[in-house]
Formats: C-alpha cells, structure tokens, sequence
C-alpha cells in the first residue's frame, strides 16, 4: 500500500429520483422494504469498484432476440438503442446490459407466468450487450405486449423492458425498466408512478426515431441509460493509477 | 452534473429468466483450496422466506485488493485467475442462497491509508419484486473480532446492537442447523457448503424485528 496517497473517485448520492422503497400503490412494497433509516456508507475502495465483466459472456445472438430460434418471432420487429452515460456526461463503454421481456402477446417465458396468452416458439426474450468504446449498446427486439398482473382489480403493466446495468463501480449497479412512447397504461401504472419526480420519470420512456427505423424492416427507439457520475473535484490531483483499463 | 440520472424499477418476478447464471453463486470455482461459502437465507417483514430475490456480492480478493482501475494500488501480484470478485444468486423457494468465494483481505481507508483500516467484508446487494430499488448491505467475518471492532463503519452505526446483523456465523456443517445471525431462532441451512471448505451463514432480514442494517451507498 502507498501509505498517505489513497485517493479514490466519490459518487454522487441522487436524492428524489429512485422510488421510495415503501409505496402504497404497489402492494408488494409492504412487508419488502427497510422500516428503519439506512445508514450513509462512505464510499471506500468496495464501492467504488465493481466487476467488470465483458465479452465472455456474450454470444453472437444475445444482442437480436428476434435471431435466437429456426424461425421469427410474431410481432412488431424494433430496434433499440442509446447511449450509457454518466451524470457528467461522460461514456460508459465496456458495461453489461442484460435485458429481459414478454413476447408480442404480453408473456414472459417464466415458470411462474400465469397469463393465459400464447408463448411464442421462437421468441425467449433476454438478451445481452456489452456498450462499445462510446458507451453505445443496441438491441433488435420484438415489441412487447401489456400484460395483467394481481396488484389491484385489472391492473396492467404497461409494455416494458427490464434492463440491468453494472456501470464501473458498486454505486452505480441499476436495474431498470423502458417503457415505451404513448402507452395508456403508463399513467395509472404504480410502478413507473412510483417514481416521484414526473420528469424523472419521463426519462424511463424510450423515444421513437425514424432516424434510426429501417425502412420495410424495423422501427427504431432510442433510449439512454444515465448512471451515477463521479464528483470530479476528488479526481483531480489523484495519484497515477497502475491498474490496466481491461482487467 | 449535467446528465439527470435514470430511475430505479423493481427487477420484478421474472428476472430469473435473464439474470441468473450457471456460475453465478461462484466466485471462485468449487473445489478451490481455502474457498468459504456463505449460505442464509432472505426473510420479508412478516418472517417468511422471500422466494424470489436476487443476491449480489461483490468483494477484494484475499490481499484486500481490486481488479479495477480505481484501485489506485492496482491489482494483486498474484493475480487470483480464477477470482471475479462477483457473486450472484437468485433465492430458492426457501428463500436460501449460497455464493462460493474466498476470504476477502482488509482494506486500507481512504481517509488514513496508513492506519486505520476496513475489516475483511462483502458488499451485498439485494433485489427482489416488491423493492422498487435495490438494497445494499455487508457481510463481515466472525473470526475478525479484532478488525471487526475496529471498523470504521461497524464502530459507528447509530444502533449498535444491530452490528450483529452484518456479522456472519459459522454454520457447523452443511445442512446443519446453523444459528442464524442477529437473530435468536433457529432455521436450516439447506444451501450445502462445497466439499472441505467452510461455511458462514449469512441471513438478511428485509424488515421486522431483526432487519438486518441497510446502507445508503
């Protein structure tokens, strides 16, 4: 250890953006949150690091749900993609996103899925992707469907994807969903309600770009991931790090 | 700042389709000499297992020190090949998991690199349906009564008598009747330990009577 020069980066700490852990609205909430305070963990060298998992575990079809069986899937063919960004702004490349959905009819390919809409051979509706050098990721996906669920008398979630990202340190891990642009469901939907700030929550929604539909094949979203940022005034003067970028 | 963050969603009931991996629970392969494993189980705020949560841990390495470029003592000389530092497992129908791994090394503190420093721990995060972010406790070390004292964050939590919630035990043997942490009733491991390695227990407690300590990071 180099006694007297430790310096390591410190995250920013959102206040009012992520749900509160106890919300009334949706119901499972209730026997699944912390009662007592949590307590402030001053960001030391676990946390800001993080696993830094990469190209072994991505085969070639993890990016293209639509690709994964002998024959296409059933429904609206999409294209998403978007950019993994810091709250400075700056690229995450080199992160895991993995991604997981119903099919066109709404279902999940889940043994404890009960909705009585069909499955669909060739569609299991996970994927994986690893942001380029510009923290670019991109899926080829089907659009999935509203789906029932037991919170409340007809409720329906809104078509969504789950997304799961590591970013480069312990702070920064999100699991997340993307919704989708115009979709009734969303303002009578608990969970994405359950975020408070309704500008926060603008930004779960994926935005239509005909820039990016390719024509007679695909319609295009584009939706970026924006993580935790580093406080940079902690960085400067930092000692010269002998740690390699790829490890 | 000038990007507004992404919010967090619940990661749901269905993640298991994506999220879990064949060799996920192990950090280190079974059978690695020295591996411990960490077995418990999840509990909701009415007692019950929860069935459908997902564990994540992540650590050093057994010379307290990070793969990672913001380490800035770089990685250890040795290497630990086999050694990703990542655990992940989702819960059975009894709520247990188990994550196989090595002993992490202590951590020099920012604040006072040359003295004080973190006792040997996990940072453990916890996701489940009905949590619409994630949780984020630790695990420490029951032979580190020494380090553990000593700990800057274990020496200064605001109730005292909850530490215990952060601190495994050892479990006797696999499917033994280990004597969960920070709580005085007895349960089963049924998450079985790896062949000669040891077994910690480590039960978190999402609400109730034992909640286990939950960290803002």
């Amino acid at each position: 250890m180099t006694s007297g020069s430790l310096v390591v980066p410190s995250y920013g700490r959102p206040r009012g953006v992520h749900p509160p852990p106890d919300y009334s609205g949706y119901r499972s909430t209730a026997l699944r949150h912390p009662k007592k305070p949590l307590v402030l963990l001053p960001q030391r060298l676990t946390e800001v690091t993080g696993p830094l998992l990469g190209e072994e575990l991505i085969t070639p079809t993890d990016g293209d749900l639509t690709g994964q069986h002998d024959g296409e899937p059933q429904g609206q063919r999409i294209i998403v993609c978007g950019r993994v960004l810091d709250s400075d702004g700056r690229p995450v490349p080199d992160t895991l996103i993995e991604i997981w959905q119903t099919n066109a009819a709404g279902r999940y390919r889940h043994a404890r899925e009960h909705h009585p809409a069909p499955l669909d051979p060739n569609f299991t509706g996970v994927g994986r992707a690893i942001t380029d050098s510009g923290g670019n990721y991109r899926f080829i996906t089907i659009q999935p469907g509203a789906y029932p669920w037991g919170n409340h008398y007809n409720a329906w979630r809104p078509a969504h994807i789950h997304f799961s990202l590591f970013g480069r340190a312990f702070t920064q891990r999100l699991v997340t969903q993307m919704y989708f642009p115009g979709d009734p469901l969303q303002p009578i939907d608990p969970i994405f309600n359950s975020v408070p700030d309704p500008k926060a929550r603008e930004r779960l929604i994926a935005q239509f770009d005909i820039g990016l539909t390719q024509p007679e094949w695909a319609l295009g979203y584009r939706w970026d991931i924006v993580l935790r940022g580093r406080d940079a005034t902690v960085f400067e003067g930092g000692p010269d790090f002998e740690g390699g970028e790829d490890q | 700042m000038s990007e507004p963050i992404t919010p967090s969603q619940t990661v749901g009931p269905f993640f298991a389709m994506r999220l879990p991996w064949p060799d996920g629970p192990f950090v280190v392969p079974e059978g690695t000499p020295g591996a411990v494993t960490i077995a418990g189980r999840v509990y909701d705020g009415a007692g019950n297992p929860i069935p459908d949560a997902l564990i994540e841990t992540w650590q050093a390495d057994p010379e307290g020190r990070f793969a990672h470029q913001d380490d800035p003592r770089g990685a250890s000389a040795s290497g630990y090949r086999s050694f990703r530092g990542f655990g992940r497992c989702p819960t059975s129908p009894d709520g247990s998991y188990r994550i196989v791994t090595l002993k992490p090394g202590p951590l020099p503190c920012p604040e006072d690199p040359g003295g004080v420093a973190e006792a040997p721990h996990l940072d453990v995060s916890v996701f489940s349906r009905g949590m619409l972010d994630r949780v984020v406790t630790r695990m420490y070390f029951p032979d580190e009564a020494e380090a553990n004292a000593a700990d800057p964050v274990l020496s200064s939590l605001p109730e005292p008598g909850r530490r215990a919630t952060l601190i495994a035990v050892p479990a006797p043997a696999p499917d033994g009747p280990g004597a969960p942490n920070g709580s005085p009733a007895a349960g089963g491991a049924s998450a079985a330990g790896g062949a000669g390695g040891s077994v910690l227990r480590f039960d978190i407690h999402v609400q109730g009577d034992h909640e286990t300590v939950f960290f803002d990071v």
